[in-house]
């Protein structure tokens, strides 16, 4: 048997030329960035159109809104992408285990945006974290925080709808994971996990101990490249779609409707909003533009936060995933909790915007 | 013979993982069985939170995130 080592596809350049290369596209990227309108506006002139119709103003938008989007995300995506390779579900259940409610919540919160998760990978790291002793309503704080405040959603919101929005969803959503999470925890609901789930919680298994890799600086740039080539793969036609669907709102849906079915003074709205989020299932990426739209148009803010916190943090798939794990009781405690704290946020911010 | 078990749900990173061991393997010479472990009870019990995980001859050496080509080719030699 031969033994035959090919070299990887790179061979390993020396680092500052990594550096060079970090910085060089950071300038680059910021030099674009800021000729994005004259770039768009020479795009749509193209068109035999005139650029003050509705077809106009649905085209510059498209072609402003997509390549912005894009370049935001770039960014972002790739710079999380090397936060994040400084934490690991294993280092945040290493703090998390034992804490109590209360501080417990907030920190899981916390943790759940920077640390590294995939829906897929939902259900072994709710078991990893309970079975360790980190507590339910601890637990439950980390994977709400963890989907709902993600970097795509933020780039979004503050690409399209402006930082303000940015910031208020950001602390929202974690307000909202870390109540939910705390009530859940008081109302001691450890007995309605499934069964195989309580045997493991008490038997405690013996938890594998990975050896704590090392990353250099270039391994945590290759981190956050490999996490701007999966997003972009995710959401790439999300993102068209979306922007394509809100341009058509922008350009042709009448002001007078949208006011008066999302408004500010139909109460309902918000509870129709939450409700219809549930098994509409997509990621951020083709919700926000919609949403941006739909702003634009009259609708109030809060129902259409109220709208998209339902979409990402309660989604039917995501409960048929966790229903391995969690009676059928304690998903629907865990939807009535997480949705009162969303219309909650709908209806308050309604009453302040 | 070695025993390599994939860890995951079967999402698309889970399916390049089984390849790229199966890869490593092939350009190593060495003799591998890889099992793909879908289920997430036994996932959860191998100690694994985040997938792809991978275990060699029940020994947990990753999880979460693809592995880096050079590391794989490590562990499977060992």
């Amino acid at each position: 048997m031969s033994i035959e080592v090919t070299n990887p596809a790179h061979p390993s350049r020396p680092d500052w030329r990594w550096h060079l290369g970090v910085a060089a596209f950071v300038t680059l990227w910021w030099l674009v960035y800021h000729q994005l309108i004259p770039v768009s506006e020479w795009v749509t002139s193209f068109f035999p159109i005139d650029r003050h119709s509705h077809t106009g103003e649905a085209i510059a938008f498209f072609f402003y809104d997509v390549p912005k989007v894009m370049m935001l995300l770039t960014l972002i995506v790739f710079v999380m992408g090397v936060v994040r390779s400084y934490f690991s579900p294993e280092k945040t259940r290493a703090l998390l285990s034992g804490k109590r409610q209360g501080v417990g919540n907030v920190l899981s919160a916390g943790l759940g945006v920077l640390t590294p998760f995939c829906s897929c990978s939902a259900v072994p790291l709710f078991i990893g974290f309970v079975s360790v002793g980190v507590p339910l309503g601890v637990t439950f704080s980390f994977l709400i925080a963890a989907p709902m405040i993600n970097e795509v959603a933020l780039v979004l919101l503050f690409g399209l709808v402006g930082w303000q929005v940015a910031v208020t969803y950001l602390v929202f959503g974690l307000a909202i994971a870390i109540v939910a999470g705390f009530v859940i925890g008081k109302l001691r609901l450890e007995g309605w996990l499934q069964d195989w789930v309580r045997d493991i919680h008490s038997g405690a298994n013996a938890t594998a101990s990975l050896t704590e890799e090392h990353l250099s600086v270039v391994d945590r740039y290759k981190l956050g490249i490999e996490a701007v080539r999966e997003i972009f793969g995710k959401v790439w036609l999300w993102i068209i779609v979306g922007i394509a669907m809100g341009a058509l709102i922008h350009g042709y849906v009448p002001e007078d409707l949208m006011v008066q079915i999302m408004g500010a003074d139909a109460w309902w709205s918000v509870p129709v909003a939450v409700v219809m989020g549930i098994p509409l299932y997509t990621n951020a990426a083709g919700v926000i533009p919609i949403v941006e739209a739909l702003l634009g148009k009259g609708a109030a803010l809060g129902t259409v936060l109220a709208f998209m916190m339902s979409v990402i943090a309660l989604s039917l798939p995501e409960m048929i995933i966790l229903k391995q794990v969690l009676t059928l009781r304690l998903i629907a405690v865990f939807v009535g909790v997480v949705g009162t704290g969303i219309l909650a946020v709908g209806f308050l911010f309604n009453l302040i915007f | 013979m070695k025993t390599v078990k994939v860890f995951g749900p079967g999402c698309n990173r889970c399916e390049t993982t089984v390849q790229l061991v199966k890869d490593a393997a092939a350009r190593l010479g060495i003799d591998v069985d890889v099992e793909k472990v879908t289920d997430a009870k036994s996932i959860a019990m191998a100690g694994v939170m985040s997938t792809p995980g991978i275990s060699v001859d029940g020994k947990l050496v990753h999880a979460g995130g693809l592995p880096d080509v050079v590391k794989l080719e490590n562990w499977l030699a060992a």
